[in-house]
């Protein structure tokens, strides 16, 4: 590996393709997040890759020098885990939204807390599946109508992205704000260098089908409280009920055995082919 | 009780034999204690497995097949029937016909003879195999059968005895010494009975020969074929295949991963093959329809993957435990939209590990989606094989070396393979993508891209040289049989009776079935004015797909039955003489 100079620019790691995002969408402050997350720890971007699904936010690795995998709709997590199995040198980032990682992706989303892969996924939540025009998605409120799919609500309980995470057993949570791209990058580095699996929910408006989260830069604000981050998953938890959801910070942080593949002494084809002897 | 038309004529010296009682009598236990020691002392031969859906007190049968050459069917008819107990025998009996010359030695405590059995003239024996366990410590009425067959058989003992210490070694001395009693006594009431059914032994030392199970061959082939990273999740009767893998992965520098259903499997192999490591993942019908979207990304994204399909009776559910050949159409053509990739079939246990290594050479060299189509029948059955000649594919997958100048990952190119650039490769970064794209991999709507890129993944496939591979060509008639998978050996069988008649049948049994070599196809068929489509089928899946590809002689028959009985090769000896009487 030869490390990128010092002054490694966050410009490095931007590609020449031009987003498909619309004008204030909260995703441009993600990407320079990840950006200047990359350049502060000066990583070649041949050692960095980007896996993603199917969403606005999922475009995201094709707007970066790092290699890059845009798959499916809900399985990011899938492919990312494999790559990182296969190849654990290489430094994981997956990235997508909350329809693609909580909703058709829910399942790979638990697994992947449990399984404690080194690996950082990134969620830029803006409760609303913005590609297809504007549908409620797992963590929209319940009495959102403004989806035609859903003219009187959800009437379901929004999906709660940290909360589930404990449950499942991420050992990294965070929550952060793209309107906060510093504070988002800093998030980044720490959730990449946590050994483990670590998870950060970015609140990301989504200005054409929810403008009204234009004013969540009014809203959103650090956890007021110094308990955070912590260890003890029953603290966590009681923060994460109490909260409203829009309180940002890393929230629990635990260190447990990272998945690892089992290092066993080579044997060579041959030896294995002898157990079919008479 | 299934009536078919039979052609018995000139079955070849072979005897086969049938254990049958509920899951955890410990047929399955005689039934491969009976293989190996067969084989130890020169006999070749095959065990399929009936079981039923229970893990425990559900029916389960053991069915053999020994003869003094490869065995790759089984017979027309059982010459020894073992019978623990007849539970839910009504499952099973249509899987064991037997005739008058046949033997059913049964226990009295499991019960009556069913009708169908008692029906069937074969000569019927009662033999209190669980009353005699009792009577030795740790014996055990599996045991007592074990010592029946093998003197009725001619198996030696010393070989037998051996066999059995070496498996049972860690259950401990006593039962060593319990089932080695119970072998003694079974042994003895074999030899007061008065019937000999000698296993037919073959020449030559037996040095070189291996006992493999289809899941086994798949596994190893894939191992040598250079994979060394698998996910799956547990479906039957495809499990043993990760099981067998997982460890065997490991001891060769590679990992598996149980993943959380087959959506995540197919999608962490073609991460992991993203990565630069040839990958696998191992399932049956249901999780194929799973996984068809993640082939579906392998394919546009050109991603080189192999995915193993064990089918079993379908749809939904099915029939998980047993055979069929269903999932033809789904794995031809399952993707949505238009996605080349290639599918292929072992045309018996053994060739499971060439058809597997093979297929991972397709796949690393096309970098495109492989599957390969096992079924039941094969893979849990258990082949006494000569040992597989090594076969020298290199795996070879084109890759793109840092420095390469304004690298294109999608480029287009002559033979439509277009240079892959490994993570890690300094300069190259790229976005593979399951969109649309240009040569650069950058998501396009335009005609153009989509009309080159669909030109550029399908001659990929059709340009390609399969070489010989691509079918087993026996034979020179002019009636043709076109068959494959499973069924293959039953029709080899089939053909070699009907030329001791003297009617000369060619076999085209198809390795490659996708994309089909129709050029090569048409020049094996030349001559031949009667066709024979076998198949395990209801619909006919294999002959409609061939008549949609290539064009059969008038006189084109297809004998097609859907699960779980297999085709007999006496049944296709009748249907290849019914013309020429």
């Amino acid at each position: 590996m030869n490390p990128l100079p010092d002054k490694s620019h966050p410009k490095v790691y931007k590609s020449d393709v031009k987003p498909v995002w619309c004008p204030g969408c909260g995703d441009f402050g993600v990407l320079n997040a990840i950006t200047k997350a990359l350049a502060s720890q000066r990583l070649p971007p041949e050692r960095v890759a980007l896996i993603s699904g199917i969403g606005c936010s999922s475009r995201v690795p094709a707007y970066t020098k790092v290699y890059g995998f845009h798959g499916i709709h809900g399985r990011a997590l899938a492919l990312g885990a494999g790559l990182k199995a296969a190849r654990p040198d290489l430094n994981v980032l997956v990235a997508g939204g909350d329809g693609d990682g909580f909703s058709i992706g829910g399942n790979h989303f638990l697994h992947a807390c449990r399984r404690n892969m080194d690996m950082t996924y990134i969620v830029m939540d803006n409760e609303v599946y913005g590609m297809t025009k504007g549908q409620a998605s797992p963590t929209t409120a319940p009495d959102w109508t403004q989806s035609e799919l859903t003219p009187s609500g959800t009437h379901a309980r929004p999906f709660q992205p940290a909360a589930i995470a404990l449950a499942a057993g991420a050992t990294f949570i965070a929550r952060a704000f793209s309107g906060k791209p510093n504070t988002l990058a800093q998030m980044i580095v720490l959730a990449m260098q946590h050994p483990g699996f670590s998870f950060i929910q970015v609140l990301s408006p989504c200005p054409t089908f929810r403008p009204e989260q234009k004013d969540w830069k009014n809203i959103i604000r650090p956890f007021a409280v110094d308990a955070l981050p912590t260890g003890d998953p029953a603290l966590a938890a009681l923060h994460c009920q109490r909260d409203d959801g829009m309180s940002t910070g890393v929230i629990y942080v635990e260190a447990r055995p990272v998945w690892r593949r089992s290092n066993m002494q080579e044997v060579a084809i041959e030896d294995i082919e002898r157990e079919f002897r008479l | 009780m299934y009536h078919r038309p039979m052609n018995q004529a000139k079955e070849r010296n072979s005897l086969s034999v049938a254990l049958v009682g509920s899951g955890g009598a410990g047929v399955v236990t005689v039934g491969n204690l009976l293989l190996e020691a067969a084989a130890v002392d020169g006999s070749y031969g095959l065990m399929r497995r009936s079981a039923g859906p229970q893990i425990r007190g559900g029916e389960s049968a053991a069915l053999l097949r020994f003869a003094d050459a490869p065995v790759e069917c089984g017979g027309d008819y059982y010459h020894l029937v073992i019978a623990f107990d007849w539970r839910h025998a009504e499952r099973f009996i249509d899987e064991i016909p037997l005739t008058a010359a046949s033997w059913v030695l049964h226990d009295p405590a499991g019960g009556d003879v069913p009708e169908p059995i008692a029906g069937s003239g074969a000569r019927l024996m009662p033999i209190e195999m669980q009353t005699q366990a009792r009577e030795i410590e740790y014996g055990r009425a599996n045991m007592i059968a074990l010592g029946l067959v093998s003197s009725i058989t001619g198996l030696k003992l010393t070989n037998i005895s051996r066999i059995v210490s070496r498996s049972l070694a860690t259950k401990g001395e006593d039962a060593v010494a319990g089932a080695g009693a119970c072998i003694a006594r079974g042994a003895d009431i074999g030899r007061s009975l008065d019937i000999e059914l000698p296993i037919p032994i073959a020449q030559g030392g037996v040095d070189d020969r291996w006992t493999i199970t289809g899941n086994q061959a798949c596994g190893l082939g894939a191992l040598k074929g250079g994979v060394r990273f698998a996910a799956g999740y547990p479906i039957t009767p495809a499990s043993e295949m990760l099981e067998w893998l997982a460890p065997r992965l490991a001891k060769t520098g590679g990992c598996l991963i149980q993943a959380e259903d087959e959506l995540a499997a197919v999608n962490m192999i073609v991460g992991a093959s993203y990565g630069g490591v040839p990958a696998m993942t191992v399932t049956s019908g249901p999780g194929l329809a799973l996984m068809t979207e993640g082939i579906g990304l392998a394919v546009a994204s050109e991603t080189p993957i192999v995915v193993i399909d064990v089918m079993r009776g379908g749809p939904s559910t099915g029939i998980p435990t047993k055979s069929e050949q269903t999932d033809l159409n789904i794995a031809l053509y399952g993707m949505h939209g238009e996605a080349p990739h290639v599918v292929v079939a072992p045309v018996s246990v053994a060739d499971s590990i060439f058809t597997v290594q093979w297929a991972v050479h397709l796949a690393e060299s096309l970098q495109t989606a492989v599957i390969v189509l096992s079924d039941q029948l094969m893979a849990q059955s258990r082949m006494v094989a000569n040992r597989p000649p090594d076969v020298g594919f290199i795996t070879r997958r084109v890759t793109a070396q840092a420095g390469a100048e304004k690298y294109r990952r999608y480029a287009l190119s002559v033979d439509g393979v277009s240079a892959m650039a490994i993570p890690g490769t300094t300069g190259l970064s790229y976005t593979a993508d399951g969109l649309e794209h240009d040569e650069r991999g950058t998501p396009s709507t335009g005609s153009q891209d989509h009309l080159q890129q669909l030109e550029k993944r399908a001659a990929k496939l059709s340009g390609f040289d399969y070489g010989e591979h691509w079918a087993d060509i026996e034979g020179h008639g002019s009636i043709a049989v076109l068959t494959w998978g499973s069924c293959t050996g039953a029709v080899k069988e089939a053909i070699r009776r009907v030329a001791e008649q003297g009617v000369a049948v060619r076999l085209i049994a198809l390795r490659l079935l996708a994309p089909l070599c129709t050029q090569r196809l048409n020049q094996a068929l030349e001559g031949a004015n009667r066709v024979l489509v076998v198949e395990q089928t209801f619909s006919r899946q294999f002959y409609h797909y061939l008549r949609s590809q290539v064009d059969l002689p008038v006189c084109t028959q297809c004998l097609a039955r859907p699960g779980p009985l297999p085709l007999s090769p006496g049944e296709i000896t009748a249907m290849l003489m019914a013309d020429e009487a």
